[in-house]
């Protein structure tokens, strides 16, 4: 058996001995991979779809309840969440080809033959940060199509997008620290299960005032409460908490990143 | 052996692979359940919309477990002929006098046992967190039973799914088109309350509305005849079309092998 001992970065004749190389062909694999299987592609782009085209389409009607106050219309308020979910399950989706690698021994390959591992998460990052601009572009225009308004102007709709970027690389690095620690697709409900509960833990629905009962407590803990009332105060045109907003986008990247670099940690001592 | 020796073979074979697959079953069943927990208190304010048929969301959308446990039931039993398909066990059995009923109905085995469990337990916790049926025991168990029978149907389906592609994977990825039938339908809200119309004519015409609004109107409004005809109905008829759909695969499937 091979032992994945480092290479060193000094050696020459090879194109993967700076970071961004490794990150640049890794994320170019991830691409070819996804265009040659759109099974795999697939779910990630439907889901935020259909959950866009079933809360805006079928509960639109909320927005006449009392209390429910927001200037931009519900197809706003709804495209904000799914927009914040889809940048979460893509992250989560890539979470999925890294356990797969492992499974198909590609990683242990890429691990002996990358002379900067950290890059391997930053290829992984790039390549869910590509597939999920994929979806918001068809996301976007779906829901320009359905008539949604924007009272923010270019700088607002700059500011959604970075926390959703935010939120894509927190759930690539949850997903990719599950996926380097089980190393098996088998932890994929693991994976995917604590980001949907975090999500709809939230005030997906309605805005926070209308929660009742244990799910209002829970969501004033949420950070995720706090990236979707700054997103969707960018999208209204009357931004609110954006600072704790991106005070708690970053955290959740600090601390999963962490988690992530500990995970792939684990994975070399596994593989050594 | 008699047809009704190599349906209960099959069937146990079915159900005995299908309960030995935890890490497929528990998140089958728990997942309805926590989107009902959060649903049916995130979604509680709709109940103050004028013209809601309850002040109780929990007792709205208890519906919506039973129906995602029968698209999952589908799933698991798609993906189980699929691995059949893929590691020749079909093509062994096609040697065999097994009859083509007694496979396609033996292999039902595991989602209607899956969905009967998933039926079981959603009606428990909802019992137990303050669901009252209308229609009383005979409602509650009327739902029982409508639910096992939505959950052979979308089984069936699996069924078909799995014969027509022999692919696990595209069984999967097939999936999320049935969950799209289940968001476009009046699971969150009743059609009359769904504001837009092209939402409200696609949930009309979605057979998916009137299997949910049968189960809820046992719940939230006692015994409406037209809504039980009408889930009955379509629970019957997607039987009828999932099983004839995988009669034609399975027979083309065996003629090419």
């Amino acid at each position: 058996m091979v032992s994945p001992t480092r290479p060193s970065a000094s050696e020459g004749g090879t194109n993967v001995k700076r970071r961004l190389d490794v990150a640049l062909a890794l994320s170019y694999r991830q691409v070819m991979v996804l265009i040659k299987n759109p099974s795999l592609f697939l779910p990630p782009m439907l889901f935020p779809l259909m959950n866009f085209i079933a809360f805006a389409g079928g509960l639109s009607k909320l927005r006449q309840v009392n209390g429910f106050e927001f200037a931009g219309g519900y197809t706003a308020f709804t495209f904000v969440f799914v927009l914040l979910q889809s940048a979460a399950f893509s992250g989560v989706f890539m979470g999925f080809n890294i356990a797969r690698d492992f499974e198909t021994g590609f990683a242990r390959r890429l691990l002996i033959a990358a002379p900067h591992r950290s890059a391997i998460i930053g290829g992984y990052a790039l390549s869910a940060l590509l597939r999920w601009a994929t979806v918001a572009v068809v996301l976007t225009v779906v829901a320009l199509f359905a008539h949604m308004k924007i009272g923010g102007n270019g700088i607002d709709v700059v500011g959604l997008y970075t926390l959703a970027i935010l939120v894509n690389i927190t759930g690539l690095l949850w997903a990719s620290g599950i996926a380097l620690r089980f190393r098996s697709t088998q932890g994929s409900p693991l994976m995917q299960t604590p980001v949907f509960l975090t999500l709809f833990l939230a005030p997906v629905y309605v805005p926070i005032a209308l929660l009742q009962g244990w799910i209002h407590t829970v969501a004033v803990y949420n950070p995720v409460t706090y990236l979707l009332t700054a997103g969707r105060g960018f999208i209204s045109g009357d931004p609110s908490r954006v600072l704790l907003a991106y005070a708690c986008g970053l955290g959740l990247v600090a601390f999963f990143a962490i988690w992530s670099f500990r995970g792939l940690k684990k994975a070399e001592r596994a593989a050594a | 052996m008699r047809t009704v020796h190599q349906i209960l073979e099959i069937a146990g074979r079915s159900v005995v692979r299908t309960f030995r697959q935890p890490a497929m079953i528990i998140p089958n069943i728990t997942f309805p359940l926590l989107l009902l927990a959060i649903n049916s208190n995130g979604l509680r304010a709709a109940t103050h919309l004028p013209g809601f048929p309850t002040d109780s969301f929990l007792d709205f959308f208890i519906p919506i477990a039973f129906m995602q446990g029968a698209l999952f039931a589908s799933a698991v039993a798609g993906v189980d002929l699929a691995r059949d398909i893929d590691n020749g066990f079909l093509n062994r059995l096609a040697l065999t006098p097994m009859r083509s009923a007694a496979l396609l109905l033996g292999q039902l085995g595991g989602a209607v046992a899956l969905g009967t469990v998933q039926a079981a337990v959603y009606l428990a916790a909802g019992i137990a967190f303050g669901v009252r049926f209308k229609t009383g025991v005979a409602g509650a168990l009327t739902l029982f039973i409508l639910a096992i029978l939505i959950a052979l149907g979308f089984g069936g389906l699996g069924i078909f799914l799995a014969l027509w592609t022999g692919s696990g994977e595209a069984v999967q990825s097939t999936f999320p088109l049935l969950f799209f039938l289940l968001f476009l339908s009046s699971m969150n809200l009743p059609r009359n309350l769904i504001e837009a119309d092209w939402f409200r004519d696609v949930a009309t015409a979605n057979p998916v509305s009137y299997m949910i609004e049968a189960m809820r109107s046992l719940v939230i409004s006692g015994w409406d005849t037209q809504a039980l005809l009408l889930g009955f109905s379509f629970a019957f008829a997607l039987i009828a079309l999932a099983l004839g759909l995988s009669a034609v695969s399975l027979k083309s499937r065996m003629a090419r092998t």
